[in-house]
This record gives structure tokens, C-alpha cells and sequence, in this order.
């Protein structure tokens, strides 16, 4: 072994291949994933490692090329073309399943033949699992183990992030929610409904906005107290619910004042239908401890199709209207406001 | 404090002792939040209040609890990743031993924040080591022996484990006592 190293040439280590087999222990103990290749690209020697990569047979006697495909460099079939790549960077394949890719340098030797050094690039992970690789294939001083370390455990923090914006997602909704709910009846409130109605008008769709009083309330509040009174609300928010679809927004947007809004729905005849069947239920008594709550509702209706060019607060004000106008009726009646008379 | 230290005991407690007896804790401990996230920071003193409650709750010495709170680590399935960072140490037990001065480095490239106590690992004679903690939060030192009695068992080594102080005592008895369990390098967890 000492007589070898003393005979490194200007090119680079004077030794034949059979000069390096004998160093073999030395070699295989630091770079276990090299290969000794003789001048007709045979493979003399391999490291512990690489063999591992290849448990079919030995390498020795294998042609390297038979057993690995250059990708890059390309157009690579032959030993002299091989040897032509020395000193750069070789991009590697294994010929056979599961194909792992592999990084490369080929230093030649005087005396002929040339040391090729492996390692695993980015593949390093599914290398190791394929070929069951364990700590003790790689020399302490390489950096592979250190490497899946770092893989493992910053997919770990990764992991652990994304549970938590997970978590503060939820928690965001959640008070999103909250601010735009009405906590006595789980309605929407006011903020939302305004929302939902700036988008409506924004993109354009047609919908029916119902505006909804209660009539009588103030009484079941006097006489039975708030808690009556709440229960009634919470009553009415049921009913209309019921009536209503789910795509549409109920809003409760005073004491005892309601928005329904009626997406893509323009026809009057169907309008007059939900309007009709709310305001039966709610003339029904609202039992409440044992005694029946009586109430009513008036509902002042506006399409926004009537409008060439619909504005929230337009709407909201005509159906304001409009409410009044079936109050004055003598209640528990829906009228359709007529755009451009209420202003 | 980082939040990992107080989610560890958290999981712990929960994993070991179930909900109640955490919602316990978290009621003697009175941290100001229903559970702890482990990429937060919180006040160091709330981890001192978490192992004092769990103590009280569980009826046992601190030291106990803790030791237990480093079996845990390693041994839970629900801490199967963790036990393969610590794996990814050294191939045997000598070597995890020797690798111990490293420990807090380890912890940093994996959580930059995470600041663990320094560790001294000194090889009295040929199977026994002493290893020493310093700083950290308090009672550190029996978390490691738990944790050192585990890994043993991990690598299939026999030791007994003696503390005295911040210093532990670890005597190799047998390195290839049992088969230990498997580790696989590139295996993927979770």
C-alpha cells in the first residue's frame, strides 16, 4: 500500500488498477461507492455500498456501461467515450428496477482503466428505502445520514406548521362566523347580509329581497317578558328557514326586522308563494311556556330585475316601503314595491 | 419556553393518563390556554407549573414523572418520529452515547429556536460513561434518563443508569443484550 501512493503522476495517481485493488480496504472503508474500471470498462472492484445496489450478482466482471446508462453526459456507449467525460459531473441511472439515479466522477488512471465515485443525489431518500441501506453503508464523514436526518425532521416542523395554520384556519372561520352571525337565532346579521347583497348586485344576479316586520312583538315582550320574546324570534327564524332554501340568506337585521334574500329568483308567482306560506306560519300561536304567543309579520318585497341599474340602499329603502305600505294594509300581507314611486 | 417542550408534556400526559387527568393539570397548572401548540413560545415558568401539576395530580415525585415523560419519548408509537431523529445519531448505543455533545445542534438544525441544555458525555472507562446537563429547564437531567433508558432498549444494549445531580452515571453492562428494534434508515414515518 505505501509503495502505491508514492507513484502519483502530473496527471493525477500513477497506479494500475491492480495497484488500487490493493488498497481496496482503504477505499471501500471511504468511498464504499466506487468502482474500479479496467481499460476495456469492466468493472475489477466495487464498494460494499454500491454493491448493495445491485444484489443480483457481483459487479466484478460487469460491464459499467451494462450496468449503468449515462444520462448525461449522452451519447455515451463506449469506454473511450466514458473516459472522455473525466472530471465532470455524471448523471447516472442504474439499468435495472428501481432505476436510481446517481451522481458520478471518473478520474482516469495512468496505467490505464479509471476509478469511477458514486453517491446519491436528490434520490437519497427513496434510494436508501429501496436498497434498505443502513447507517453503518456510509462512512461517518459522509454527509447522507446527516442529510435524511434534516429531510425527516424538517418534514417534521413542516408537519407540525401545517397542523397549526390548520387549527388557526379553523379559528378564523370560526370568529368570521361569529361576526357575521346573529347569535340569538344563528340568522345571518346585518353586516353579512349587507355583504351578501353587495356581491349579488356586483355580479349581476337576479334575486327577490323580502323585507320582513313583526307585527304584535312588542307585545309578547311586554306582557310575557324578553324571554318570551326571544323564544319567539328564535321560532320565526325557524319558519323561515323552512320556507326559504338553502342557497338563499336570512338575515335578522333588527329587533324583531328580517331580510330574506332569494337568489336567482324572479318570477313573481313563486315570490308570492314563499311570501304567502311565511306569513301563514307565522300566524300561527307560538306556544310558550304553556301559553300561546300570537304574532304576525308584514313583508314589503322588491325584485331587483326591476331595476336597470339595482343599489343596495335603493332596494333596501323601497322595500322599507313597501313593508309599510302592507302594514297600512292591515298586516300580515305582502306588497311589491313599484321602483321609482317610493323615493 | 418552546412550545415543543409543553406539547411533549402535554401529549404525554394525555396519551399516558388520558383527558381527564390532563384537563386536571391544565386546571392546577392554569397556563391561560386550553392546550399548547408546539411551534409557539410560552412563559418558561408555565412548564415549571405543568410538571409541579402533573406531579400533584399523579400523586408522584417530579423527578418520576419526568424520567417517565423521556420513556415516553422514545418509546410511544405516537413518537415513532421523534425515536428516528434520535436513531439517526449513531448505529449503536456507544455511538448515540457519544453523539450526546452533539444533541443540542441536532435539535437546532431541526428547530432553529429550540434550545436544548448542553450536554457533556465523558468516558470514564471502557463501559461507563458519565454524562453531565447544564441549564435547560429544571429537572432536565431525569427526562434524559428516561430517555437514555429507552434508547438502550431501542439499540438492544443493557445499562443501568445512576443520577447524581445534573450528572448521570451510565454503565454499559452489555452492548448486544437483546435484539433491540429495527431501524430502517430510509423508512418513512407518519
Amino acid at each position: 500500500m505505501s509503495g502505491g501512493l508514492q507513484t502519483f503522476g502530473p496527471h493525477g495517481p500513477a497506479l494500475g488498477t491492480r495497484g488500487l485493488c490493493d488498497l481496496g480496504g482503504v477505499f471501500d472503508a471511504l468511498c464504499p461507492m466506487h468502482l474500479v474500471l479496467d481499460e476495456t470498462g469492466h468493472i475489477r472492484h466495487a464498494g460494499p455500498t454500491i454493491q448493495k445496489l445491485w444484489p443480483e450478482a457481483p459487479l466484478t466482471d460487469a460491464r459499467f456501461l451494462e450496468v449503468f446508462e449515462l444520462a448525461r453526459p449522452g451519447a455515451v456507449t463506449s469506454m473511450q467515450a466514458l473516459m472522455a467525460t473525466a472530471g465532470r459531473k455524471l448523471h447516472l441511472r442504474m439499468r435495472a428496477a428501481p432505476r436510481t439515479a446517481l451522481n458520478g466522477l471518473l478520474i482516469p488512471l495512468e496505467a490505464g482503466g479509471a476509478v469511477v465515485n458514486l453517491s446519491f443525489g436528490l434520490s437519497v431518500q427513496g434510494a436508501v428505502r429501496a436498497h434498505h441501506l443502513t447507517g453503518a453503508d456510509f462512512p461517518p464523514t459522509d454527509l447522507t445520514v446527516e442529510l435524511l436526518y434534516l429531510l425527516e425532521a424538517n418534514a417534521m416542523v413542516m408537519d407540525a406548521f401545517t397542523q397549526l395554520s390548520l387549527r388557526l384556519q379553523g379559528a378564523m372561520i370560526a370568529a368570521e362566523e361569529q361576526a357575521f352571525t346573529d347569535t340569538l337565532t344563528g340568522l345571518k346579521n346585518r353586516r353579512a347580509m349587507d355583504h351578501v347583497l353587495a356581491r349579488l348586485i356586483a355580479q349581476g344576479e337576479p334575486f327577490a329581497l323580502m323585507h320582513v316586520d313583526l307585527d304584535y312583538f312588542k307585545d309578547v315582550n311586554d306582557s310575557l317578558g324578553h324571554a318570551a320574546g326571544d323564544h319567539v324570534l328564535q321560532h320565526v327564524a325557524r319558519k323561515m328557514l323552512e320556507v326559504t332554501r338553502d342557497e338563499d340568506t336570512v338575515a335578522r337585521v333588527g329587533g324583531d326586522e328580517f331580510v330574506l334574500i332569494l337568489h336567482n329568483l324572479a318570477t313573481r308567482r313563486r315570490i308570492e308563494e314563499i311570501a304567502q306560506a311565511l306569513l301563514a306560519r307565522l300566524q300561527e300561536p307560538i306556544p310558550y311556556q304553556g301559553r300561546p304567543c300570537r304574532i304576525a309579520a308584514s313583508i314589503g318585497i322588491v325584485l331587483s330585475g326591476d331595476y336597470t341599474a339595482p343599489e343596495a340602499d335603493r332596494l333596501l329603502h323601497d322595500s322599507d316601503t313597501a313593508l309599510y305600505a302592507a302594514k297600512r294594509g292591515g298586516r300580515a300581507q305582502h306588497v311589491f314595491a313599484a321602483p321609482g314611486e317610493g323615493a | 419556553m418552546h412550545g415543543l417542550i409543553n406539547k411533549a408534556i402535554q401529549v404525554f400526559l394525555q396519551d399516558s393518563y388520558g383527558p381527564d387527568l390532563w384537563s386536571e393539570v391544565l386546571q392546577r397548572a392554569d397556563p391561560g390556554v386550553s392546550g399548547f401548540e408546539a411551534m409557539l413560545r410560552y412563559d418558561d415558568a408555565v412548564t415549571e407549573r405543568l410538571v409541579t401539576a402533573a406531579a400533584l395530580a399523579l400523586d408522584r415525585p417530579p423527578a418520576t414523572v419526568l424520567e417517565d415523560l423521556g420513556t415516553y419519548l422514545v418509546s410511544h408509537p405516537h413518537m415513532a418520529g421523534l425515536r428516528r431523529l434520535l436513531r439517526f445519531a449513531g448505529v449503536g448505543y456507544e455511538d448515540f452515547l457519544t453523539s450526546l455533545d452533539d444533541l443540542p445542534d441536532r435539535a437546532r438544525l431541526a428547530v432553529l429556536d429550540l434550545d436544548l441544555p448542553q450536554m457533556a458525555l465523558r468516558q470514564v472507562s471502557p463501559g461507563l460513561f458519565t454524562l453531565s446537563c447544564r441549564g435547560g429547564p429544571k429537572g432536565f437531567a431525569w427526562v434524559m434518563v428516561g430517555v437514555l433508558r429507552a434508547m438502550a432498549d431501542d439499540y438492544g444494549a443493557l445499562v443501568t443508569l445512576e443520577r447524581r445531580g445534573d450528572t448521570i452515571e451510565i454503565r454499559l453492562v452489555e452492548r448486544d443484550f437483546s435484539e433491540g428494534r429495527a431501524f430502517d434508515l430510509g423508512a418513512r414515518t407518519g
